[in-house]
């Protein structure tokens, strides 16, 4: 019968996303090996990255990249989630309605901007201001980590205000009635309510920034170097991978699907735990 | 001249009916005759099981499994003249043809996001109708029964989202009509539409009941006395009373009934 | 008085903010007009990259962008409804609908990786197919995602009235349930496409790039972002010219798809 067929084909299509997600697993987990067996866990300290003499062999550590994403990363979240959640505040708050239209779509537009365009423009702009502001080459972890939070603030601020939306009117009727001023009714009632909401938009944000590549490739200064200065330029995982995977072999190929694995692994794990939080929110 | 023949086409017996996961059954051991071409109202306190009850005459629990029956519910088949247990109908196809005897309009009407031609057609496109003529002729006669017909035949090919709360009902119950149904059953139908609407869906129902046997379930008391010839009073799962109307409303014999007719609880 | 003063403060913080996030959308999007539109020539569509413009790039994104679609719509519009119509509610559905979620987010450049390891390194070079796949792996998750929400929001009176009428299952769904979440299924999926066109990382190491004008999906196939991430670090002033162009191409077409799809759900109520 057509309604068996049909059911079939939409269960098959539906787990996809499980194949997906493992496949993707096992085939980093499988290629990565090379540089598993060789390294181990030590590969999580090593700062040098050298390919061997013919290509063959070398040393190779994934400890700058990993620190690059984390610290370009940390910045970003740092600069990003006071400014989103005062948009948030502004959108469900502050704004007179007709304005929220507006404005909202405005943010979303933002958030669509493709990853590559912030490159560009954070490279040729936004670059050199933060060169004559606080020295150094005007690329480097700073300036990543400024575009960083840019791109990731209209994500968190969007997700943020539906959480906050979710607050009953009364709720807040009722603490105006008491004579709360708005931001203590913010503070008290709002907040508390989507709180699970809110940390999952932060985490989920932050998931999100860990594998951001092309903006942070413009502007991260791509050198294998701790940077001493916040201003230095340095690497991170998908900078590296975008920049080298290409030309890699043996050895060093097996280290990029070592680096792949990880940043796939803590993407998923963030993002997961994300999504408790989110899940947490729903039962209230 | 008057055929005063009363003849049963539906008999719930001993039904009890458990929701998925409940600890105890919702209706306990409901008995209810259901007669030819009279209307029999259901009524009774919010949470009587009045609504569960009229769900189970054309199997609709069935869409979300994990409910008990026990019981039966016979409906009369029309050749053999031989009372047949619809709780035992298990096939996706008799399932179908069940529902396309007993047919079922809701407290919310429910028109299809299509023309008010193909809402009405529908069913009967379900049924392997295809020739357009005979649609047509089909689809109008379905549009006078359910008394819509004037204010549809001009827009047969404009969205049924454009037309009132009422008139949606209205398409509603032409389109279950366009079936030719044995039974008609109604959950709340007018609970959610004003009282113009209202009066002209009871003025509906009581033409309807000449070719058609309906069920009513509603939280109106007038209404059930303005329309049925039969009512059944639930509470909490049981069946308290059941009796012609008037008996029901002038003199109910239990007290229970008495109570909320008086308007002492519910 | 503390209190008020207090209120005030956050207030005007949160207006600065909101107008901070204003300014850098109007900023980038000024730059980009000045820049791009100073750089865009007639040439510019007429001319493929290897001649100095992006009628190549431009025509070798959507395609693979189209084909994308082709594949992951069927695909991610199936999931949906099993995970909204049949599956609802089993442990099956909620694991699902949160893999699913988490692969919205998943690192574009891993997805890169994935594909590069199963469709060119076998192969030996890069090649558009891989971009399409790429590219698909990352439209599905989002296209389930909408699908179940939009198909949520039909309300169940509906299908019951299917049900009640004698229609099978999997016709309600086709004819009635998804045709009342049409608009927001179609949005959906506008947006996700939207999202893929403008993505570079997934492509570097699948369909990599093309200079030259091809429709031939087993080679490298041209690519308006990669394009740009490699014009952009040329030290030629052309190079640099033409990456604002494409930039400014690029940025206008999807924010246009994004604004036709938010003007489709405007109705919605």
């Amino acid at each position: 019968m057509g309604g068996q067929l049909f059911k079939n084909f939409s269960f098959l299509s539906a787990t996809l996303a499980f194949f997906m997600l493992v496949g993707i697993f096992s085939v980093l987990f499988n290629l990565a090996q090379e540089s598993l067996y060789t390294f181990g866990f030590d590969f999580l300290y090593t700062e040098i990255w050298e390919p061997g003499e013919d290509d063959e062999g070398g040393i190779f550590g994934g400890y700058i990249p990993v620190v690059g994403t984390l610290l370009s990363t940390l910045i970003a979240m740092i600069l990003a989630t006071p400014i989103a959640m005062g948009i948030a505040i502004f959108l469900t708050e502050i704004a007179p309605d007709k304005i929220v239209k507006p404005f909202g779509v405005a943010i979303e537009l933002l958030a669509a901007i493709p990853s590559i365009i912030y490159g560009m423009w954070g490279l040729f702009y936004f670059a050199p201001i933060v060169q004559s502001i606080f020295g150094g080459n005007g690329v480097g972890l700073l300036t990543a980590g400024i575009v960083l939070a840019i791109m990731v603030i209209p994500f968190m601020a969007a997700i943020t205000r539906d959480s906050m939306n979710t607050t009953p009117d009364v709720l807040k009727e009722s603490a105006y009635a008491i004579g709360a001023t708005k931001f203590e009714v913010i503070k008290d009632v709002v907040m508390p309510y989507s709180k699970g909401g809110i940390i999952g938009s932060i985490i989920l944000s932050l998931g999100r920034a860990l594998g951001e590549t092309m903006a942070v490739a413009f502007l991260i200064g791509s050198v294998m170097s701790i940077p001493n200065k916040i201003t230095d330029p340095t690497t991170s995982i998908p900078v590296l991978l975008a920049n080298n995977f290409a030309e890699a072999q043996d050895l060093e190929l097996s280290s990029m699907y070592y680096l792949a694995l990880i940043l796939f692994v803590v993407s998923f794990s963030v993002i997961a735990l994300a999504k408790f939080y989110f899940l947490g929110r729903k039962k209230h | 001249m008057e055929s005063n023949e009363l003849q049963k086409v539906m008999d719930v017996k001993d039904f009890s009916f458990t929701y998925p996961g409940a600890p105890e059954p919702t209706l306990k051991a409901n008995n209810l005759p259901i007669y030819k071409n009279k209307i029999t109202a259901l009524i009774g306190p919010s949470g009587c099981g009045k609504s569960t009850l009229l769900r189970a005459m054309n199997r609709i629990h069935d869409l979300y499994p994990g409910f008990k029956y026990e019981g039966k519910i016979d409906l009369l088949n029309q050749d053999s003249g031989k009372m047949e247990n619809i709780l035992k109908l298990q096939k996706e196809n008799e399932l179908i043809g069940l529902r396309q005897r007993i047919g079922m309009i809701f407290q919310k009407p429910t028109p299809f996001p299509m023309s008010i031609y193909d809402n009405v057609a529908y069913g009967l496109r379900l049924q392997g109708i295809k020739n357009k003529s005979e649609l047509d002729g089909m689809v109008e006669k379905a549009l006078k029964d359910g008394a819509i017909w004037k204010e549809a035949k001009d827009r047969l090919k404009e969205s049924a989202m454009g037309l009132s709360g009422g008139q949606q009902q209205r398409l509603c119950i032409a389109r279950s009509v366009a079936l030719k149904p044995e039974i008609l059953l109604f959950d709340e139908p007018t609970s959610a539409l004003d009282p113009i609407s209202t009066g002209a869906i009871e003025e509906l129902l009581t033409e309807l009941k000449k070719d058609i046997t309906i069920a009513i379930v509603t939280h109106n008391m007038q209404q059930a006395s303005r329309l049925s010839d039969y009512t059944t009073f639930m509470y909490l799962g049981d069946i308290i009373e059941f009796d012609k109307t008037e008996n029901i409303f002038l003199n109910p014999a239990e007290k229970l009934t008495e109570d909320y007719i008086t308007g002492r609880f519910g | 008085m503390n209190r008020l003063v207090l209120n005030k403060i956050v207030m005007i913080l949160s207006t600065i903010s909101a107008f901070i996030g204003l300014g850098f959308l109007f900023w980038i999007l000024i730059t980009l007009s000045y820049k791009g539109i100073a750089s865009i020539h007639l040439s510019t569509f007429t001319k493929d990259l290897v001649e100095g413009g992006i009628r190549n790039l431009l025509v070798g994104q959507f395609t693979m962008a189209l084909i994308a679609t082709v594949i992951a719509v069927p695909l991610g519009v199936l999931a949906g409804i099993y995970l909204r119509e049949y599956g609802h509610g089993s442990k099956f559905a909620s694991v699902t609908r949160t893999l699913s979620d988490v692969m919205t987010s998943a690192p574009s450049i891993v997805i890169g990786v994935f594909v590069f390891a199963l469709m060119v390194d076998p192969v030996g070079s890069f090649n558009g197919w891989a971009g399409i796949v790429a590219l698909a792996i990352m439209m599905i998750p989002i296209i389930i995602g909408t699908t179940d929400n939009m198909l949520a929001l039909v309300p169940q009176e509906l299908r019951e009235a299917g049900i009640a009428l004698g229609g099978s299952k999997h016709k309600i769904i086709v004819q009635i349930v998804l045709k009342a979440a049409k608009v927001g299924v179609t949005t959906g999926i506008l947006l996700s496409f939207a999202r893929i066109i403008g993505e570079t990382a997934p492509l570097l190491f699948t369909s990599a790039n093309n200079q030259f004008f091809t429709m031939d999906l087993s080679d490298q196939f041209p690519s308006l972002t990669v394009s740009i991430y490699n014009l952009a670090t040329y030290p030629d002033a052309e190079s640099r010219e033409l990456a604002w162009a494409a930039s400014f191409i690029l940025t206008m077409i999807v924010l246009l798809i994004n604004l036709l799809g938010r003007y489709f759900t405007r109705n919605k109520h």
